[in-house]
């Protein structure tokens, strides 16, 4: 389903979303990082953070200064307007070893789609990526500009661990993770870079709205990298557009 | 010098929670902080501290803590159990010294879930975002990234201001004899009509599966409606009831995951996050669907009661004050009723 217009969703008397579709679209993507540009340049009394997603915005408030369902209204207002695209955003070189070790669904993937592992890693790093939301755990970096051919449901049964750096599909997406965890995701290769790093100033480097492009990368410079990135370097330099 | 508090002996989660973490969701760093706002901030005042300071947050937790290094004034409020201090019985909800070397006995509550032990001055933790709660899933803040547990030796910021005196106050109530108030939605649309009348009408009980990051409630089954219950991820906020494909509802609290892909069929109320925070495992949960304007009132009230803490602080008098226990302080917690 398309919504026409965006809704005003309620999230209790500290939050609302405006949602403006329900599927993973660049166009909806577009229009949600737009609402948190404008909303971030001018933000109206009481506004907390916003939280932007594939299709939605989330809009924190305090509800002691502004009314949750006035402060809606006038949000789904901005929402429906044609709104400013956010300024140019950064690319994101980010150096990925794919299988063996590195990637233990690659060759199933591959398997599955009746194409060999290298043509898996060619169509996984051809596209330029964006930033379309990060979330779950700190850092967790959720890509939209996936090949549609390697499109793949997730596992019906989550590995318990998966490891920092993983980088992995799931449905339509792509998932560049930063620490270890859970995951039902197809794991296809692994990077040194790491988006959330406490002792680090920034903590986190990618934002909602940047670019991402993935450099195959020989397992024999997997040591090399990590003690880079182990030395705080970021080991996938930003360069402007 | 500044003194240590020493955690001689700990049964059940502890962590450091301050005012949280705010302004990181975007990120996906849920804020933490205290999972019962109203019983920190008034452990705190009760030591002279801001509402929002660093404090220990007990979870159903029992535990022996000795000061080191010099005297160190505290406080617990929230879900408390029986206290001694050096073996002699104390009431809680009032300050009191505790002298260089002395033990304070802190018994598992006997109702509600989290209590906080404040300490006057502080902690000398190092913040990283700006807060030194902890997050567990993240290992950020509190003391080195994780919990805190038997034999560690918590830095303490200043020392115990001379001269203090003990105040006491009503002790926080704990709220449990009534529903959670809930706002529907955001996905309450994904959900059959008879899902919506069973997550309304019936019991649930709160499950084994309950912490800082989601408490997972037994029960009935909530059917989904023909849409089935996957969409795509959007934001979680504190207080999200999310219905996975089990029908079983889970609530989101302080440490959660920020983005999820299974619909939200309410929301609790800021004001009432507390009141679920404090229900243990196997107590009964009931919900409640109030409109928004409901729920920014009690919003308001939550934050007066709050307000109220400090001009409510007076002077520990006699042997009567210093036993009151928690059950006999009928009038005060109907003073703490927000309706």
């Amino acid at each position: 389903m398309t919504h026409d217009a965006p809704r005003l969703l309620a999230c209790g008397d500290t939050a609302f979303t405006i949602e403006f579709g329900d599927r993973i679209d660049p166009a909806l993507s577009a229009r949600v990082l737009a609402l948190d540009a404008a909303l971030r340049a001018e933000p109206p009394p009481g506004l907390c953070e916003t939280v932007p997603t594939y299709r939605s915005l989330t809009v924190h408030l305090d509800p002691l200064v502004a009314d949750p369902e006035r402060f809606g209204r006038a949000v789904l207002a901005l929402a429906a307007e044609p709104l400013p695209p956010p300024a140019t955003a950064r690319l994101w070189r980010i150096p990925v070893v794919y299988g063996g070790e590195f990637g233990i669904d690659l060759d199933a993937v591959a398997a599955h789609h009746g194409i060999a592992p290298e043509a898996v890693i060619e169509r996984h790093a051809a596209p330029e990526y964006r930033v379309a939301m990060i979330g779950f755990l700190p850092g967790y970096a959720y890509l939209e500009g996936l090949d549609p051919g390697l499109a793949l449901s997730r596992h019906p049964h989550p590995r318990p661990v998966t490891p920092a750096g993983t980088i992995s599909i799931g449905g339509a997406q792509a998932l560049v993770a930063s620490i270890a965890a859970p995951s039902g995701w197809h794991l296809l290769g692994r990077t040194p870079f790491r988006n959330f790093v406490p002792a680090r100033d920034p903590v986190f480097l990618l934002r909602p709205g940047d670019r991402v492009r993935f450099m195959p990368t020989p397992a024999e410079r997997w040591d090399a990298l990590a003690a880079a990135a182990e030395a705080g370097q970021t080991v996938a330099e930003p360069s402007a557009a | 010098m500044s003194g240590v508090l020493h955690l001689l002996r700990l049964s059940g989660a502890a962590s450091i929670q301050d005012g949280g973490r705010p302004g990181f969701l975007r990120d996906g760093l849920s804020a933490s902080g205290p999972m019962d706002r109203l019983a920190h901030a008034a452990a705190n005042v009760l030591v002279g501290n801001p509402p929002d300071a660093a404090a220990i947050e007990l979870g159903l937790a029992g535990a022996t803590l000795r000061a080191e290094g010099g005297p160190v004034r505290l406080a617990l409020a929230g879900a408390c159990g029986p206290l001694r201090l050096d073996g002699e019985p104390l009431a809680d909800h009032r300050s009191f010294l505790l002298a260089e070397g002395a033990e304070l006995t802190l018994g598992r509550p006997r109702a509600g879930v989290f209590a906080t032990l404040a300490v006057a001055g502080g902690f000398g933790l190092h913040p990283v975002l700006g807060s030194v709660a902890l997050h567990r899933r993240a290992a950020l803040g509190g003391l080195d990234g994780r919990p805190l547990r038997e034999g560690d030796r918590l830095p303490l910021a200043g020392s115990a201001p001379a001269g203090a005196a003990d105040l006491c106050l009503d002790p926080v109530p704990l709220e449990s004899d009534r529903p959670i108030r809930v706002v529907l939605g955001p996905q309450d649309d994904c959900f059959a009509s008879d899902g919506l009348a069973t997550f309304l009408e019936q019991e649930f009980t709160v499950s084994g599966q309950a912490d800082r990051m989601g408490y997972q409630l037994d029960g009935p089954a909530i059917a989904h409606g023909e849409g089935g219950f996957n969409i795509v991820s959007d934001a979680t906020v504190m207080g999200s009831v999310q219905v996975p494909g089990t029908g079983r509802p889970i609530v989101l609290m302080a440490d959660r995951q920020t983005t999820g892909g299974y619909p939200k069929i309410a929301t609790v109320v800021s004001a009432d996050l507390r009141r679920i925070a404090q229900r243990r495992p196997g107590e009964a949960v009931r919900f409640e669907a109030v409109d928004l304007a409901t729920a920014r009132k009690l919003a308001q009230g939550r934050a007066a009661a709050r307000d109220a803490l400090q001009e409510n602080l007076r002077p520990v008098v006699g042997a009567a004050e210093r036993l009151m226990a928690a059950n006999v302080a009928g009038a005060a917690v109907d003073a703490f009723r927000d309706d």
